[in-house]
């Protein structure tokens, strides 16, 4: 019976160092619940079993050799989009099947030089944009607390492959809410670290101002954990913040007492489904109980996010896109002259959401528009990262929703983007002020589908949402749910 | 450029932005998007009704300084790993479709 999948990576890590399990039974465990599982959730691209394996047997050897560090031989799922040498990274993309990574993402490198075992790459909307992981076009994955509904996206196989309990945790990224989102509809944590907290290098970029790596985890300290080992300056990406790094993990208190948490009135508005509120608010109380102090914050430009968000990312992403081309790699369809080449094989190789945020997003940008969309938009942008400057002002984090929904079935977003994009409205903010947050289990829906707590916090204010977090979680046991699961 | 456009800014010609794109479309996807796309800019619209009278743009999060690395040499990537990705690969260069007649 496979066991050690189920554990955290905190405590997988006291396993490992007193010797009562080595990565390789742990690797073997999460292997066998993958095989069981998978075939259902559909959260894996590819897992070389082999590869994973003599990972495993290499971290056992350093252990033997005692240059084992905390997390060495722990596995981690990474999503499909973040370059691991030698393997895919198919960005959930046709036109990038076949592709090997030549080279590891500086998160990647980080994570293997801790020891960590890169165990396979997961599911995600194509090149991350959409909130369910039906843009993939490789395969739909499923929400393991109901396999008729979406696990939240663009990193819905990380949150799946980590709920179902077949990754100990994973690597995911956020945007405009693709590690808290799909984290919040799976029951997972997922933390969205400040701007510039972890290296880009070797992300594929999207929408290169808003988009941030970030771990999906089980508990809140694992949260901290992979924070901790790929956090910091990387002189191959110039955003990457020179601030020093903190050990998170082991500054966690799980103090409540004095800290003042905001709720923005503007986040509890029609729209959000009652259950969603309700769970919410019981959450905030319990903040309360714990000790915290409840303040009304106000984020007037709230309303204004989404079509801000839809502007700024679709023109990022259509000069970032413009390098599938057909040319250096990736897809080629053959075309009469070099024109004909990028246009036929952009045809065949991107997906609809992808052509479509394409488009928008070179309209936006083109002249006599520019000024009216991509301009103003920005500036809309200056005046919501002010509202969250006033608003941290008055409090030490925000206390919020993630969605205004839970996981809703699959094919229910199908030909209405507008619909799907108006759901990513409590967690565009964060990308678009550039400032931290992280999504908490609180509670579940009358229908078994987890809801999520968002903890948001100001630039580099890390430690404190992962304290608040851990205080919450501490204090409840959402976090230790399990979805069943009939492989 | 502009009088390429549609003059409504809630609606886009399509066809003219997926060109300037290099992307190309069926009629279907034309149809669709265009229903769609309108939709969505309708939507966007909402921000002209914000008072952005005097505030500066944010093109990124943080303060953003140029920064120079030293002019010095290095080796970066994997030549073979790098090209065994390329579509189409002579002498260790790209291949690509005749671009001068």
């Amino acid at each position: 019976m496979s066991v050690l999948n189920e554990k955290t990576v905190e405590e997988l890590s006291v396993l490992l160092e007193s010797g009562a399990c080595t990565s390789q039974e742990i690797v073997r465990d999460v292997l066998a619940e993958k095989n069981r599982i998978d075939p259902v959730i559909r959260a894996y691209v590819e897992l070389d079993e082999e590869d994973a394996l003599a990972q495993a047997v290499e971290a056992d050897a350093a252990r033997a050799r005692g240059t084992a560090g905390p997390l060495t031989g722990i596995p981690v799922a990474i999503k499909d989009l973040l370059n691991v040498r030698g393997q895919s990274c198919t960005c959930g993309s046709k036109i990038l099947q076949g592709y090997r990574s030549p080279y590891d993402a500086t998160a990647v490198a980080r994570l293997r030089s801790a020891g960590m075992v890169m165990a396979g790459r997961v599911n995600m909307d194509e090149f991350a944009m959409g909130s369910s992981t039906e843009n993939s076009a490789l395969q739909t994955t499923r929400n393991p607390w109901n396999t008729a509904c979406v696990p939240g996206g663009s990193s819905g196989g990380s949150a799946s492959a980590v709920a179902a309990r077949m990754a100990v945790a994973s690597i995911g990224s956020d945007t405009g809410g693709s590690v808290r989102q799909p984290a919040s509809f799976c029951g997972c944590v997922g933390l969205k670290p400040t701007y510039g907290r972890i290296s880009r290098y070797g992300l594929t970029a999207y929408a290169s101002s808003l988009d941030q790596i970030g771990p999906i985890t089980r508990t809140v300290k694992d949260a901290a954990l992979l924070l901790g080992a790929m956090a910091g300056h990387d002189p191959m990406d110039s955003t990457s913040s020179p601030l020093d790094v903190p050990d998170y993990a082991a500054s966690l208190t799980g103090e409540m007492k004095g800290l003042k948490l905001g709720v923005p009135k503007e986040y509890f508005v029609e729209g959000i489904e009652p259950e969603v509120d309700a769970c919410v608010r019981k959450a905030i109380a319990q903040c309360e109980s714990l000790g915290a102090e409840i303040v009304e914050v106000s984020l007037p430009n709230t309303r204004y996010a989404t079509a801000t968000y839809y502007i700024l990312a679709t023109a990022e992403a259509s000069t970032n896109l413009a390098r599938y081309d057909g040319v250096r790699y990736g897809l080629r369809v053959e075309g009469a002259d070099p024109i004909a080449l990028y246009m036929n094989t952009r045809a065949a190789g991107f997906g609809s959401e992808v052509k479509r945020r394409i488009i928008l997003g070179t309209y936006v940008l083109s002249s006599g528009y520019y000024d009216a969309y991509y301009l103003r938009a920005q500036k809309v942008r200056t005046l919501i990262a002010r509202d969250f400057s006033e608003a941290f002002a008055r409090c030490d984090a925000i206390v919020c929703p993630v969605s205004p929904t839970a996981a809703y079935p699959l094919g229910s977003c199908a030909d209405d983007p507008l619909k799907m994009y108006l759901g990513d409205i409590f967690t565009v903010t964060a990308n678009l002020a550039g400032i931290c947050g992280l999504s908490v289990p609180c509670g579940f829906t009358s229908g078994g589908l987890p809801v999520g707590l968002q903890i948001l916090g100001a630039p580099f204010a890390e430690q404190k949402i992962l304290d608040i977090g851990y205080a919450y979680e501490q204090s409840t046991a959402w976090h230790t749910e399990k979805p069943a699961i009939q492989g | 450029m502009s009088s390429s456009f549609n003059e409504s800014a809630e609606h886009m010609d399509v066809e003219y932005v997926a060109q300037l794109a290099r992307l190309h479309l069926t009629p279907e996807e034309r149809t669709l998007y265009q229903r769609q796309l309108d939709q969505i800019l309708g939507y966007v619209d909402e921000l002209k009704a914000v008072d952005v009278e005097g505030v500066e743009p944010m093109a990124h999060p943080m303060p953003r300084t140029n920064v120079l690395r030293r002019d010095e040499c290095g080796t970066r990537g994997d030549r073979e790993a790098v090209l065994a990705n390329a579509p189409s690969v002579r002498h260790h260069q790209f291949v690509v479709p005749k671009i001068v007649e």
